[in-house]
């Protein structure tokens, strides 16, 4: 590649920083409110680590959002198939799940992330072309396709494993929390922390350094001028998809983990999450994606201890809070 | 012609379905007087014209909304709650109706001056959140809800089934039951009627261009939003008004009567399998729809027997009656693809579809 | 001389407008071909329906006698056509090396290739590294025809790059077609400003009302003043 050293460079424009600093803001806000700085620390590890996992569901539907104009309704489907593939890993290995060892509990945990990923993965490759292909740039149709969709997969998970709930019990090592003074840090939203800012990292790392990840944000601006240069930008849109899928699973996986149980609703439980969280971040934006992951978990974790009764709508007035200040998310992609 | 505001089904299968479902409405305390017709045909009435406010929506601006139950909900549990607080009397439906209507439009005020302004995917999206929003907190609130069990209340004496004005009309009693049915039954055909004058009024039409192109409409000087949050009102009135006659047939409101997002895929599949934008769908759709549901279900449960006893993998787990709407998504996702017109559209022999 | 682009009886239709009604012209090899004609002719239309932007509803498009009018756009560019839109559509959150990353599909961007380019362009140097969408207007035109011509390009098709642009610009773009044409590219351009287009072209199509109703050799108009005057002071009085 060709390295010019840039003789000039304009005026940078101001970042516009104070979205980012906003969860870190509002984790300083609550400290005098919680009080105790003990469960303070507990709350915001906790948010961080729901928020991480929030992130790595929502942030496949958000890029595919901007790429293609296509939302997902079915988006939450992928997160409750992640889950039940997860379980075929899992509960037959249930001997190494239980095992007293990191390495064993790793070495099944592994490949049922992977299974997860790969098995929504390549469901988002039927849902592409099956539901969204055929009705693309039409968005009532595309809304509607893509519910359906969600109705069809959520009743198929039923008829497959029955309508019961599937305890998922995590793995022996990452049980517990390291204990610290007073404070008490649950093993596994470390690891979910852990998880989390690989995925952001490694999705900003391929949108900034690679040429796929050029594409994707050129395509996101501007559609028909990357066709123009002769790409095939609905290839690109279906890797984008399975790969947003495949997050899905795995933040579904996560998701099951944290709760230790497995049930089809969750698809559709965490759909409204995911919605808020990237109406919130503006859609089609990563880094808006994922301080709204933050926010929304923040504000679920503080809001639940501090005013039991108002974490039922927190989000709801999260959102409102957040598009009355900017009425098109944190960071609105440019194109729309 | 005129009570059809000038917007005749135009098609003479399509009149003849429609006149025949008519009918038998009108005539089920007649000829089916058993608790389960009634029951099935109370739904169908007061579905048709849920569904027919939706397509208000759906079919004829384009928006989709995922809040629509929130204000059947609404009216549900405005009359349950006035009925258990105040007693059946007159004045308790009259004060349910009074809090419960203006409630509903309000919030869609709300909602629609907060999010008509951006695309109807968002709008779609931010209603999905309100909704869900609102039915854990109608859970939750169990003093003035009842929470997860609901509420459950008296009718004024007019209106029990013990009240009999006629004990043997050729071997049917006509009682309070059979009065509430027909309060049911006129409430909602108005209610359709009404909606069917507005689609075809100068208002309508303002609609119907929002949806073809709403920057055009706003160029020629239409304000859309508030085009579009009138409309939303008007529909948010009229699903709260469905979800009044509901509680009234049940006796009762709860979560998943009224405002479970189940009912809101229900009314999706209604409004698509009868064909967006007609009006007239909503009545085909909720009437197959829920005739289906009551009666197909049942054969569901005899072939899902069957091929448990003929041993046939997974096929009784796909089969089984709760699997139900598995095969409705199926149908779904078929029709919006191959017959987005739905049944009406299919009928007046329209092969182009209308959005 | 063999033509590079023929175009027979291509009509082309958007929603409800039919915008080109039968256009028949062909683009010789190694030629600077001009398309004038008044706002709304269908000039823009022309080089959508070539570039498979919006596919014809009629009539068939060949390029060097391959057939493309039912190609998708992405494959008619890997055929070697360049296009720059009205609109220039630099990608406004990649810097100008990121753009041309994009532009440059075969392989790695070739140094000397980008050095004849900073030839003329010497702000696309410049600002390497600066996000495009942070340039003037006539260095984000200069980074979108840099684009299409950072890799060697059969064909240009090019709409009406010195619109709203100052003068000193302009003439650096006259300069640099000319460049470009000596290194053996055809280029289609759209042009309204008679001016410019008597400097750079060598044949001259006019359009109007989606059809071409005339085709010669640019000096041949350049000299001929009533003719132009019939064909193209029909423009200045439309746009007036």
């Amino acid at each position: 590649m060709t390295d010019l050293a840039a003789t000039d460079a304009l005026p940078k424009p101001p970042r516009d920083l104070l979205p980012v600093f906003l969860p870190a803001i509002l984790a300083v806000a609550m400290l005098p409110l919680v009080g105790s700085g003990s469960s303070w620390v507990t709350l915001t590890v906790a948010s961080l680590a729901m928020g991480m996992m929030i992130f790595i569901m929502a942030s496949g539907l958000t890029l595919v959002f901007g790429l293609m104009d296509v939302l997902n309704f079915g988006h939450g489907a992928f997160i409750a198939v992640g889950a039940y593939v997860a379980t075929l890993v899992l509960l037959p290995l249930a001997g190494w799940v239980q095992a007293d060892s990191l390495w064993l509990n790793l070495a099944v945990l592994a490949p049922a992330a992977l299974a997860a990923m790969a098995v929504s993965g390549a469901l988002g490759l039927v849902v592409e072309r099956v539901l969204i292909l055929p009705v693309y740039g039409q968005h009532l149709k595309q809304i509607l396709m893509t519910t359906g969709g969600l109705i069809v997969a959520e009743q198929a998970l039923y008829a497959l494993w029955g309508p019961q709930i599937i305890p998922l019990p995590l793995p022996t090592s990452l049980r517990g929390s390291f204990i610290i003074g007073d404070i008490a840090i649950a093993k596994y939203r470390l690891l979910a922390m852990l998880v989390g800012l690989v995925v952001f990292a490694g999705i900003q790392l391929v949108l900034a350094r690679t040429k796929i990840g050029l594409l994707i944000r050129a395509g996101v601006e501007n559609r028909e001028m990357v066709e123009a240069l002769g790409y095939h930008i609905k290839r690109l849109f279906l890797g984008v998809f399975m790969v947003g899928s495949g997050l899905a699973g795995l933040g579904g996986i996560m998701w099951a983990l944290y709760r230790e149980q497995v049930h089809a609703s969750m698809g559709n439980d965490l759909t409204v999450l995911v919605f808020i969280v990237v109406i919130i971040g503006g859609l089609g934006s990563i880094g808006g994606c994922f301080i709204g992951a933050l926010l929304v978990a923040m504000v679920a974790n503080y809001g639940g201890f501090l005013v039991p009764k108002l974490a039922l709508v927190s989000n709801i007035l999260l959102m409102v809070a957040i598009l009355m200040w900017r009425p098109r998310g944190l960071y609105a992609v440019t194109s729309r | 012609m005129i009570i059809l505001s000038g917007d005749p089904p135009r098609s003479r299968a399509l009149s003849i379905l429609l006149i025949a479902i008519i009918v038998a409405l009108a005539a089920v305390p007649f000829l089916f007087p058993g608790a389960k017709a009634m029951n099935v045909a109370s739904k169908i009435c007061i579905f048709a014209a849920l569904v027919a406010s939706y397509d208000l929506l759906l079919g004829y601006t384009g928006t989709v909304s995922f809040a629509h139950t929130m204000f059947y909900g609404i009216g549900s549990y405005a009359i349950a709650i006035a009925l258990y607080g105040m007693g059946p009397s007159w004045a308790a439906i009259a004060v349910g109706i009074a809090v419960g209507l203006p409630l509903a439009a309000l919030l869609a005020l709300g909602i629609g001056l907060f999010s008509l302004r951006v695309e109807a995917i968002f709008f779609a999206m931010i209603t999905l959140a309100v909704a869900s929003a609102f039915l854990v907190l109608a859970s939750q609130l169990s003093w003035l809800t009842g929470g997860e069990d609901g509420r459950s209340f008296q009718l004024p004496e007019l209106l029990r089934p013990g009240t009999v004005f006629v004990k043997d009309f050729f071997g049917v009693s006509i009682n309070g039951r059979t009065l509430t049915y027909y309060i049911v039954f006129f409430a909602s055909a108005a209610m359709i009627l009404g909606l069917l004058r507005v689609v075809n009024s100068p208002f309508g039409r303002v609609l119907q261009a929002v949806r073809e192109n709403r920057f055009r409409a706003e160029a020629l000087g239409y304000r859309t939003v508030f085009h579009l949050t009138y409309a939303n009102c008007l529909a948010a009135v009229v699903a709260a008004s469905a979800g009044v006659l509901n509680a009234m047939w049940l006796r009762y409101a709860g979560p998943d009567t009224s405002l479970s997002f189940a009912i809101m895929l229900d009314i999706l599949l209604m409004v698509v399998i009868g064909g967006m934008g007609t009006m007239y769908g909503a009545v085909i759709g909720a009437a197959v729809f829920i005739l289906a549901q009551n009666y197909l279900q049942a054969l569901m449960g005899v072939a899902s027997n069957a091929a448990a006893e003929a041993g046939l993998p997974l096929l009784p787990g796909l089969l089984h009656p709760d699997r139900w709407l598995l095969w409705l998504g199926l149908l779904f996702v078929a029709s919006v693809y191959f017959f987005p017109t739905g049944i009406v559209g299919r009928l007046r022999g329209v092969t182009r579809p209308k959005s | 001389m063999t033509d590079l682009l023929k175009l027979s009886g291509v009509h082309t239709n958007i929603g409800r407008y039919h915008i080109l009604q039968g256009v028949n012209f062909a683009v010789a090899e190694g030629k600077t071909t001009m398309l004038l004609g008044r706002n709304g002719a269908g000039k823009t239309t022309t080089l959508r329906t070539i570039m498979g932007l919006w596919p014809p509803s009629r009539g068939q498009i060949a390029l060097a006698g391959q057939r493309i009018e039912q190609m998708a756009t992405p494959d008619i560019a890997q055929l070697g056509v360049g296009y720059v839109p009205e609109s220039m559509a630099v990608f406004a959150d990649l810097t100008v090396k990121e753009n041309l990353i994009l532009a440059a599909r075969d392989g790695p961007l070739d140094t000397a290739r980008l050095e004849w380019i900073f030839g003329f362009f010497p702000a696309l140097r410049k600002f390497w590294l600066s996000r495009a969408g942070l340039l003037s207007g006539g260095q984000k035109q200069m980074l979108s025809i840099a684009r299409a011509i950072v890799e060697p390009r059969k064909l240009l098709l090019i709409d009406e790059p010195t619109k709203g642009l100052a003068p000193a610009i302009i003439g650096s773009l006259i300069e640099c077609f000319a460049e470009i044409k000596r290194r053996g590219a055809t280029i289609l351009l759209v042009e309204q400003n008679f001016h410019v287009a008597q400097m750079i072209g060598d044949a001259v199509l006019v359009m109007d009302n989606g059809m071409i109703v005339h085709r010669g050799e640019m000096a041949a108009l350049a000299d001929d003043t009533p003719m132009q005057e019939r064909l193209l002071g029909l423009s200045l009085e439309a746009h007036q």
